[in-house]
């Protein structure tokens, strides 16, 4: 039988939460890391045992820890990233510029093909990549080299590099995201970049309909059609259906079009989720109730989930990286909140319930589909 | 120049106590302080750069790789005196050279 592996990130560690394939009782080991800001953790599909961490701390920086036994141990490899090159200057709050500086990894995405290959998307927004496992990383300085990396500014979490899409139909094609900056695409395997923000629009820039700027906040796709993208920007949910080219929106109706994961239902690629959240001012669900909202058509028409969630006094908010689902039939959803929940639906989001309670809150949600060995 | 520093003139290398905070004593799996050759007559930039020979695990994580500045909130005690500002080949004082006195790297009191 199959089980699942949910890597929890968290301000003050990691947790590993396991189970079978009925995904109602659960184990949980940790906190790994205690006391340390746990931003992601993501298994290598070559290699499931293989898992990265990225464990950070305002006081002593960057840690990269793998494990090669499904997290049952870890090792701290390689944690130097020096910019490629001269790092320049990017738009500061107060609209001076200000010198890149590295602060911390956002996101690790290990490579769909080598398991000693992973891509780091860092604050202030570059992309790193590491082929010896974690040991050493060099900068694929071709994104923060673009024309319009003076132009980027940082939102308020920072300047990150948070999204990281690997294009399993295309080779060489891949997507960055990062705020406020946009969303990128390079079709060359990272060597250079370009802006894919057509349709985007957001009434904070001076030209709303800017090159570059918008406050992207994630983005999702289905594997068996990857053209097909999907974006929680800051307010509005959009769509692609040509590899970012253009966008258009889909928020439909939705309470709200603020918020910041969204994904894709494992094998219906129409299907989708995101979190609601009231406003950029207020960083809660709507009314008080927690709710997930499911699309079946790829957007614009859109149910709520709330069976098992808590619909008062709800006060949370899900974070960009803390939504993943699990590849078994029915697909599993899985968020995690930063009140500490991380919630489970077993049947493709009509059903909720809590895995654990109180954990520190929650900064990402990654699912692992462990296939049975021999003999087990 | 610290106020009860000056160098030794010990012959072979120094035995350094040195003190880690919480987390870079978890992240270099030590339970206590440790010691750590240090080549006379013994400075602040050869203590620190000793801890990082023994401990590579630790590099990058009190100062910078490349710039060695110390990270923000990170301090340097010697002797009851603070030495985060101290020039990197300032000699340590004899107390810390002859393992009398250790060598503190503090995370700063901060945040919440």
């Amino acid at each position: 039988m199959s089980h699942i592996r949910v890597l929890v990130g968290t301000r003050k560690g990691a947790f590993i939460l396991s189970s079978d394939g009925a995904r109602k009782d659960w184990k949980v080991s940790g906190p790994h890391f205690a006391g340390w800001e746990i931003y992601h953790m993501k298994g290598s599909p070559v290699n499931p045992a293989r898992i990265f961490a990225s464990q950070t701390s305002g006081w002593f920086g960057q840690v990269i820890q793998r494990s090669d036994d499904g997290g049952e141990t870890w090792e701290a490899v390689g944690n130097q990233f020096a910019y490629a090159s001269q790092p320049g200057t990017h738009q500061w709050y107060d609209g001076t510029q200000h010198p890149w500086e590295f602060q911390r990894v956002w996101h690790l995405e290990p490579s769909l093909t080598d398991p000693e290959t992973v891509y780091a998307g860092v604050e202030d927004a570059a992309l790193f990549r590491s082929t010896d496992g974690g040991k050493t990383w060099l900068e694929l300085p071709g994104l923060r080299d673009h024309e319009t990396g003076p132009q980027w500014q940082p939102g308020a979490g920072g300047m990150c590099l948070h999204t990281i899409l690997l294009d399993p139909k295309n080779a060489g094609r891949m997507y960055a995201a990062i705020s406020a900056a946009g969303a990128f695409r390079s079709d060359d395997a990272g060597a250079t970049w370009r802006p894919i923000n057509r349709g985007l629009r957001s009434d904070f820039l001076p030209d709303p309909l800017a090159k570059v700027g918008h406050c992207v906040h994630r983005i999702a796709l289905h594997p068996s059609r990857s053209e097909t993208l999907f974006m929680q920007k800051h307010w509005d949910v959009m769509r692609s259906d040509d590899a970012g080219e253009s966008w258009r929106e889909v928020s439909g109706n939705l309470p709200s079009d603020f918020g910041f994961p969204i994904d894709v239902h494992a094998h219906e690629p129409e299907t989708v989720y995101v979190v609601p959240i009231k406003s950029d001012s207020e960083h809660f669900p709507p009314e008080g109730r927690l709710r997930v909202y499911r699309s079946r058509t790829g957007g614009n028409e859109w149910e709520a989930l709330t069976a098992g969630l808590p619909q008062k006094d709800c006060y949370v908010n899900v974070l960009r990286d803390a939504m993943a689902v699990d590849a078994l039939d029915p697909c599993g959803i899985y968020f995690g909140t930063t009140g500490g929940q991380v919630y489970v639906s077993a049947d493709g989001g009509d059903h909720w319930a809590a895995i654990v309670h109180d954990l520190p809150a929650v900064l990402s949600v990654e699912v692992q589909t462990l296939q049975p060995t021999a003999g087990s | 120049m610290n106020p009860s520093g000056e160098g030794t003139s010990h012959t072979g290398s120094l035995q350094i106590r040195v003190v880690l905070p919480y987390h870079l004593r978890t992240l270099a799996r030590v339970d206590d302080a440790v010691e750590v050759s240090v080549v006379p007559p013994g400075t602040l930039a050869g203590v620190l750069d000793a801890v990082e020979g023994r401990f590579p695990v630790l590099r990058g994580t009190f100062r910078d790789h490349t710039t060695k500045s110390r990270r923000p909130f990170v301090r340097y005690f010697v002797c009851q005196n603070d030495w985060s500002h101290e020039p990197p080949e300032t000699p340590l004082p004899r107390a810390v050279a002859d393992g009398e006195e250790p060598f503190v790297i503090l995370g700063a009191i901060a945040g919440g």
